[in-house]
């Protein structure tokens, strides 16, 4: 089980760093999805020994809210504000690929430092969860779109999510559920917000929003 | 005498790889290409000519192309194939093979800037542009293979790789393998990094830096280049197709086939994908250097 469980942790230490190269929008999108259904397969993985009505509406919550319905939300969001790439990000993709490589050792670092409570499947859980959210803050942080922004707080919150699920063993359904219920309505609101904003101004751009004013003088 | 053999079956079959190479594009592209022996006969022919030297170079020139296929056969030596002990073997021969390979690049470069063309210098800044990169990438994969297998030396490295490896660490031999086969891209001069049919002088890299060399220059260059090839085609192969216990001649059958599979592989590459903008290519080799990174650690734990 240990090695299933490295190798899906290793797939998402991958995805985030293709995320952090690409600059394609539905490449983010798909990886979202990728991650998604990483997740449902991980939660399984890390609760092999109860399989239970808990570990599986967990996961079939996550493998269809985040690997099909958010991809499918954000797509739509896409295709309605009309932008393909991210272009002229803060950060250059290079950097940015740099800079996660250095995340990563830094969250190896913290992670081999952390005195564990319990035992868990695999010891690169902590790094791994680490490296996610880290990722996701740094893209929250350095690109400049909206929607790429949207996408750095699910990528934070799927590293959230591993973290929980390998640790809180017990944890209570309803408040898994009730996360992944706000984050839910978090993309659909995200998602009109930004139609909203495509339509009365020209750009998607957050750097240009503190420009806004009622009118031009 | 079995080392010495090692080293002659590379030298007799390196040149056949790029005649791989060169017939699976052309069977992609419909065409009937070049004989597969093409790169022995350019070799064969450049060596009965003469070689002319422009007036601005000096003896540096000359040097360049006799270091470079010196120091790759030297290179040879210490490169472990089909699970047989190489020539010499000692504790950090993983650094030697790398600077050996650095050593040749660096005598390439300078002869490209002693010729004193503006065209030739940019080749070289793009050359060492993009191998300082790699060779990162390089050292670290290598680095997580030593520290995996508890030896800093190739052939104990690739002695403890196995089917069973495989099975315990796949997802760390395979993360060192990915980032080894963008080395080898990279390192060979092929798409998606650099086009090696090019002759255009925006996107030219490595062939700019050989296009002042003529005669039995270029064909030293040649060779050189048909060897650089084997050289990390065997490392890939010794990683991904572990061969132990075969007896001699099988094992030595296995592993071209693994290296002839490995340059089909190649030429497939090369037929489906175009070459990257020259901005995005450090970035497709800093992600081969977070992909060795990743597989330092899990090499730690």
């Amino acid at each position: 089980m240990a090695a299933y469980a490295d190798t899906l942790l290793i797939f998402l230490v991958l995805s985030n760093f293709f995320l952090l190269g690409s600059s394609w929008l539905t490449v983010y999108i798909r990886l979202v999805s990728i991650q998604g259904v990483i997740l449902c397969l991980l939660t399984f993985v890390f609760h092999k020994g109860d399989i239970g009505f808990h570990t599986i509406t967990l996961a079939a919550g996550n493998g269809l809210l985040k690997g099909l319905v958010f991809p499918l939300l954000l797509m739509r969001a896409v295709r309605a504000v009309h932008i393909k790439r991210e272009i002229e990000p803060l950060v250059s993709y290079g950097t940015s690929i740099v800079i996660g490589t250095l995340s990563f050792c830094i969250s190896m670092w913290l992670g081999a430092g952390l005195p564990l409570p319990i035992p868990v499947v695999s010891s690169l859980v902590v790094p791994v969860t680490l490296f996610t959210i880290l990722t996701g803050l740094f893209l929250i942080v350095s690109r400049n779109k909206a929607i790429t922004q949207v996408i750095g707080y699910l990528i934070m919150e799927n590293g959230i999510y591993v973290f929980g699920t390998a640790f809180t063993l017990d944890a209570p359904l309803f408040v898994e559920l009730g996360i992944l219920l706000d984050i839910f309505v978090g993309i659909g609101i995200m998602g009109i917000i930004m139609n909203h904003i495509s339509r009365e101004f020209d750009s998607l751009n957050v750097s240009k929003l503190s420009d806004l004013r009622d009118w031009t003088s | 005498m079995i080392q010495f053999f090692h080293i002659l079956f590379a030298i007799t079959f390196a040149p056949l790889l790029i005649g791989v190479i060169n017939k699976t594009k052309a069977l992609f592209a419909g065409r009937r290409g070049p004989p597969l022996l093409q790169t022995y006969f350019d070799i064969l022919k450049l060596l009965r000519k003469g070689a002319v030297y422009s007036e601005t170079t000096t003896a540096l020139f000359k040097l360049g192309p006799i270091v470079g296929l010196a120091v790759t056969v030297v290179a040879l030596a210490v490169l472990p194939f089909a699970s047989s002990k190489p020539l010499l073997t000692f504790q950090g021969d993983i650094l030697l093979l790398a600077y050996l390979l650095g050593l040749a690049r660096f005598f390439t470069v300078i002869a490209a800037l002693d010729t004193g063309s503006s065209l030739e210098g940019m080749g070289a800044s793009r050359e060492v542009q993009f191998s300082t990169i790699a060779e990162v990438a390089l050292l670290i994969g290598l680095a997580a293979l030593a520290r995996k297998c508890g030896s800093a030396s190739l052939f104990d490295i690739f002695s403890a790789i196995s089917g069973q490896a495989w099975q315990q660490s796949g997802a760390l031999l395979g993360l060192v393998g990915a980032t080894l086969l963008i080395v080898y891209l990279t390192e060979n001069a092929r798409i998606p990094i650099d086009d090696p049919n090019t002759h255009l002088e925006l996107t030219m890299i490595h062939e700019v830096m050989v296009l002042d060399h003529s005669g039995p220059d270029l064909a030293m260059i040649s060779y050189a280049s048909a060897l650089k090839l084997w050289i990390f085609g065997t490392l890939l192969i010794n990683l991904l197709v572990p061969i132990h216990g075969l007896r001699f001649l099988p094992a030595h059958v296995v592993f071209l086939i693994g290296m002839i599979g490995l340059a089909v592989i190649v030429g497939v590459i090369e037929s489906c994908m175009a070459r990257l903008k020259l901005l995005q290519v450090p970035d497709l080799l800093l992600g081969a250097v977070g992909l060795s990174t990743l597989a330092f650690f899990i090499s730690a734990r």
